[in-house]
């Protein structure tokens, strides 16, 4: 079936084909749709879950930690100053091993009040041992729910996830959405087979207190055990998912003409669809450049990077956030994992911030600026701020 | 001679981790007597997240889910509705957390909870302050105490505002029940919670659970000072059914308040005149829930 859905439409698609039992949800712009479409399906009796309408973000976060505890498969969405009021919560959902799979719509935090697309909300959380996949199109929001429930599930990683779109450049707009068929969707997740839960017949005890000489630092060693195994999995689910439902994701990074590129362009999220059409542009002048977009940050692809960093003379790594350490996130880890294995120079654009819109015009000057280092092979500066009102460089 | 009607089952072990003389003890001993094996418990940081035991000791017979420190009404939530979607209505969820997780802040969560109306049992008890972390001042902690963030010292920077009434605030969210009850009453405490399982919805208790450590009294005195607290009028049992009050206990001559501040060196401190100022707020306080009871019940 294929219908027209926004972002957060397909989102709510993936959820409901994903059949969690206990949604708890909270609302805030931009995801609130998600939650309200939920609620419509439900009210349809198209979806048989559970609807608890917490009073916050934490409670819902809190209610899918426990749910989840108890032996179901959940599902929440959030943005911003929801995900970082969850924080705390987070970090105990991945602690406890829960497959939690939660959209997070990325948005801008404040001061000043900003509701569009902005990445500082996910990269905040990076340390909170979630998987994160960052999506493209409606499609890869609605197929990517599907596939985290699948990844986070298997015994062998118990990791929850979100899956991560654009602020309105998903959320809000439409597009043809393939939805499968429900039976397909059940043969290729299953029911939900919990590796523990709360029982009265078999009582066991979640989250006691531990002395330093106890397994804390062993239970945190296995979650960085399953993040590394994740990646296995991630590779094997997507196949099996791209095999099933006729799809061609990479696992990891989509590159788009990256193979003999004098420079590729490392990007998260809607970035990728704007600068591949500027690829395209710039090709048909002779102008070999590429773009590289990370679909997952956690685990962090650095395999992956370091294969894409043989292929060219120059990574320039654009960031829709920054972090006030060495560059943005994306460009910090990326830098990091050539460290020893790559000797070219790597640069970051930071821009986009608060949704600020990322032209294309403005892309084709950042790729000209790539091939200018690619050329002399030396950086001109580490972290370039691109787009600053005033700035007329990339105007 | 009258038959004891405290079950004889245990579900709490020997060997828990407790102060002496811990009332907290005594209250989940009895909670777990009262609504049996086939229960879940959820606690959030308290002196229980602690008192079961360092893993993997645990003194429980139920399961147990340990969460962050606020979100005791958002977990009993979400156990509960799992249990319904898997169709384990018959299990028992329970919330139990101390007076710091419940009146401060844990109250936005149980708010909701209460307000969305799960069918889940929320108790709180009440040592009055801040335990776990060494006596420090709640919203629960009652006028004159000391505490180690209300100090005394020269300002005399004790606690002096009234002891917020969690109890009243859930009459106020329309629940199906609410009680309060202690650890020196046993059965009153048992009879009420099997009352309460027998009613679908949200039930909330409240249980005074003395603390040696943190009131500065003997270990071997908490029942005494348990027990006093409602014969002083100062915590009076009751319990409201559909918005129904119904006086427990109403003592005949209730004791001067002061019997019960003295037991406890956090009140030593107390001037004739500050004690006389605690007692006309307890007389107030008992005649404005008597008044609660009588309008209740004209209603009929």
């Amino acid at each position: 079936m294929r219908m027209i859905l926004t972002g957060n439409e397909s989102a709510a698609w993936g959820a409901k084909l994903s059949r969690p039992k206990v949604i708890a949800a909270y609302p805030i712009t931009p995801q609130t749709s998600i939650i309200e479409t939920i609620a419509d399906f439900i009210a349809n009796g198209e979806m048989d879950a559970r609807y608890i309408r917490v009073e916050s973000e934490h409670s819902a976060m809190a209610a899918c930690i426990a749910a989840q505890n108890t032996g179901v498969r959940t599902y929440t969405a959030t943005s911003a100053h929801g995900l970082a009021l969850m924080h705390e919560v987070l970090i105990w959902a991945s602690g406890a091993r829960l497959p939690i799979v939660m959209s997070v719509v990325n948005r801008a935090m404040a001061p000043p009040w900003s509701v569009w697309t902005d990445q500082l909300d996910t990269m905040a959380e990076r340390d909170s041992g979630w998987i994160q996949v960052y999506t493209q199109n409606n499609q890869e929001v609605l197929d990517s729910i599907i596939m985290s429930y699948k990844i986070a599930e298997k015994h062998n990683i118990l990791m929850p996830t979100m899956v991560i779109e654009d602020a309105f450049i998903l959320s809000h707009t439409s597009e043809g959405v393939e939805i499968p068929d429900q039976k397909d969707v059940d043969d290729f997740l299953g029911e939900y087979n919990p590796a523990f839960k709360l029982d009265p017949d078999e009582p066991a005890g979640f989250g006691s207190l531990i002395m330093p000489e106890g397994p804390y630092m062993e239970f945190r060693y296995k979650m960085a055990l399953a993040m590394e195994e994740a990646r296995n999995e991630i590779k094997k689910v997507v196949e099996e998912y791209n095999e099933k439902f006729n799809r061609s994701y990479s696992p990891f990074i989509e590159e788009y003409r990256t193979e003999d590129a004098d420079a590729i362009m490392v990007v998260l999220g809607t970035i990728g669809s704007t600068a591949k059409d500027v690829v395209d542009r710039m090709r048909e002048k002779g102008k070999k450049v590429g773009v590289a977009r990370v679909r997952y940050f956690r685990p962090f692809p650095a395999d992956e990077m370091r294969a894409l960093a043989k292929k060219t003379n120059m990574i320039g790594v654009v960031d829709r956030s920054y972090s006030f350490g060495p560059g943005a996130d994306l460009y910090a880890e990326t830098k990091s994992v050539l460290y020893g294995y790559a000797n070219i120079p790597v640069k970051n654009y930071v821009m986009g911030l608060g949704g600020r819109d990322i032209t294309p015009q403005i892309l084709e000057k950042v790729f000209n600026d790539m091939l200018s280092i690619a050329k002399e092979g030396v950086v001109d500066r580490e972290v370039e701020w691109v787009g600053l009102q005033g700035d007329k460089r990339w105007s | 001679m009258k038959k004891l009607t405290i079950p004889e089952e245990e579900y709490m072990l020997p060997g828990h981790t407790a102060c002496l003389g811990c009332g907290a003890t005594i209250a989940m001993r009895y909670v777990l007597k009262a609504l049996g094996k086939n229960t879940i418990l959820s606690i959030p940081a308290c002196c229980w997240a602690v008192i079961p035991g360092v893993y993997p000791h645990r003194n429980l017979e139920v399961p147990l889910l340990y969460t962050a420190f606020e979100v005791t009404g958002a977990a009993i939530s979400g156990i509960r509705e799992a249990l319904d979607a898997l169709g384990k209505e018959d299990v028992n969820v329970v919330g139990f957390a101390g007076d710091g997780g419940t009146a401060d802040i844990g109250l936005q969560a149980l708010s909701a909870a209460a307000e969305r109306g799960h069918n889940v049992f929320y108790i709180m008890y009440d040592n009055e302050a801040y335990m776990n972390t060494g006596i420090q001042r709640s919203g629960s902690t009652p006028m004159g105490a000391w505490t180690t963030t209300t100090p005394g010292g020269k300002k005399r920077m004790y606690k002096w505002e009234p002891k917020k009434s969690v109890a009243e605030i859930m009459v106020a969210h329309h629940i199906p029940y609410v009680a309060t009850a202690t650890i020196a009453y046993p059965e009153d405490m048992i009879s009420k919670l099997k009352r309460a399982k027998e009613i679908k919805g949200p039930k909330f208790f409240q249980i005074l659970s003395p603390c040696p450590t943190g009131w500065r009294h003997s270990p071997d005195k908490t029942v005494e000072v348990s027990r006093l607290a409602v014969q002083t009028n100062i915590f009076p049992l009751y319990e409201v059914i559909n918005g129904k009050y119904k006086i427990s206990i109403k003592p005949k001559n209730p004791k001067p308040v002061k019997e019960y501040l003295r037991l406890q060196g956090r009140f030593r401190h107390l001037t004739e005149e500050e004690i006389a100022m605690i007692q006309k707020n307890v007389d107030e306080n008992w005649k404005a829930l008597l008044k609660k009871e009588r309008c209740s019940q004209e209603e009929e």
